[in-house]
């Protein structure tokens, strides 16, 4: 089994118009084991600037603590938040320096950049960045996502479908994945509101 | 770890967590392979500069993780890189090269030459024994003329007349020896390149989408982005899924109003 499988985890992130949405599973399980049906995987940076964590439940926290300290420094000293952009290159970096003993982490960044224009972004475990115009996906049920991601996603839907289509596409993709589900977690972010919704799942 | 929390990190690989993942190794769980481009990457010399090719595709094992992603890298304005192999590690050793030679321009004032490019690449290589997997075909036109050469991750290099790397490259090589000749034109060029990454797209299933294309000569450098699109979508429908609103079942709503950001009235913006 592999290290990314331990506890399980389903995260994606979808564009729309003028706005985005990041959503994840609920479930932290210990193989097949479920342990928690209320695990948080999707952190907040600022306002406009989230990151889901997929993979190794530990690794992910402590990934979340440094990020927070550093963002948390930058705004020190910068007096302003960082673009998302910038975060990416820095949540890169962080991971491409633990290239030979890497954090078992795949993140999904997605923010609201200058003059509110979406950005969303995933990467591998050691911080090779993909810029995607449309959606990314990780965790273990990526598979699945990526098959519901493709045939569900249409461009520039407003913020209402776009929750919509996110939630559907996590729901189906989760029930075809043993390690994930337990409800799910969904964030619709324009840029006057954040809407943060818990869904329903199948608990099994 | 505790030292890297209080002071900025000097650069280089931080080892701190192998002892701990090579326990999980033990314990029997399989160490996660990383993002790979199983690639096609091009390149040939014409008459008057250098032709570099790529294709779009990124895999995780069997899945395709990006159908459109660049594998030609920014080195310098007359400089540009195809990368093959762990996507991480060639976007890494492209970028921290690219900014070293940018230091060394703002120190000379003088153009890039390709052979120092190469040379920084190829001790980075040599000094990690090859575990920075970067296949890399390096191209560009300096005051020597124009160049293109093959890097290899153990850190040897080829200085060759048209060459190929990654997982296509095979294919891609039958191309070339079967057409490339001495004094080809701009356009014969890129119609060779592009041929040659499309046998790799096509006969290699590591390689896939769209064809990447850049043309640099004396003084000019043309980033042909798509520059053939050979695979386009033919299974989207062009309604799309709508869901209907309130579809979904939710348990609980939480709605934060952000605060917007104060307009300064007068005074300029300050530069980042």
């Amino acid at each position: 089994m592999s290290i990314f499988e331990y506890n399980g985890s389903a995260v994606v992130a979808m564009v729309g118009k003028n706005c985005f949405a990041i959503a994840s599973d609920r479930r932290l399980g210990v193989q097949l084991q479920t342990v928690a049906t209320d695990f948080q995987r999707v952190f907040k940076i600022h306002g406009k600037l989230y990151i889901g964590l997929s993979g190794l439940a530990s690794d992910a926290q402590t990934l979340y603590q440094r990020l927070v300290f550093k963002h948390k420094l930058y705004q020190l000293r910068e007096e302003r938040d960082m673009k998302p952009e910038t975060f990416a290159s820095l949540v890169s970096s962080m991971l491409y320096e633990k290239r030979f003993g890497p954090y078992f982490c795949q993140p999904i960044i997605a923010g609201l950049g200058q003059d509110d224009e979406p950005f969303i972004c995933t990467m591998d475990c050691i911080g090779a960045k993909e810029l995607a115009k449309d959606f990314v996906v990780s965790g273990t049920a990526s598979e699945s996502l990526y098959g519901a991601c493709e045939s569900m996603y249409k461009p520039n839907m407003e913020p209402e479908e776009l929750f919509e289509t996110i939630s559907q596409a996590l729901l189906s993709s989760v029930d075809r994945d043993c390690l994930s589900g337990w409800g799910g977690y969904v964030l619709i972010v324009t840029a006057t509101e954040v809407q943060e919704r818990v869904l329903k799942g199948r608990m099994d | 770890m505790a030292g890297s929390m209080e002071l900025p990190t000097k650069g280089g690989f931080s080892f701190d967590l192998c002892r701990r993942n090579a326990m999980l190794e033990k314990t029997g769980h399989k160490m996660p392979g990383f993002r790979k481009t199983g690639t096609t990457i091009v390149g040939l010399v014409f008459t008057d500069g250098v032709v570099l090719g790529a294709d779009t595709r990124a895999t995780e094992g069997p899945i395709v993780a990006d159908k459109n992603c660049e594998k030609i890298h920014f080195m310098a304005p007359n400089i540009y890189c195809c990368g093959a192999g762990t996507a991480a590690d060639t976007e890494a050793v492209t970028d921290m090269v690219s900014s070293q030679l940018q230091l060394h321009r703002y120190a000379t004032s003088r153009e890039s030459r390709v052979v120092t490019a190469l040379t920084l690449l190829k001790t980075h290589l040599f000094n990690y024994q090859g575990h920075v997997s970067a296949a890399l075909v390096l191209g560009g036109v300096d005051v020597t003329g124009p160049h293109l050469h093959t890097v290899y991750p153990h850190g040897s290099t080829d200085t060759l007349p048209f060459a190929t790397m990654g997982s296509g490259s095979l294919a891609a090589m039958s191309v070339f020896e079967l057409k490339y000749r001495e004094g080809l034109t701009r356009e014969e060029g890129i119609a060779l390149v592009a041929e040659a990454i499309r046998a790799g797209i096509f006969n290699d299933l590591g390689s896939g989408s769209n064809v990447d294309v850049c043309v640099i000569t004396k003084g000019n450098t043309e980033y042909l982005r798509n520059h053939e699109l050979p695979n386009p979508r033919t299974f989207v429908s062009s309604k799309g899924y709508s869901f209907n609103k309130g579809h979904t079942e939710v348990l609980s709503t939480k709605i934060t109003q952000l605060k917007l950001k104060p307009e300064v009235a007068d005074g300029d913006a300050m530069e980042e």
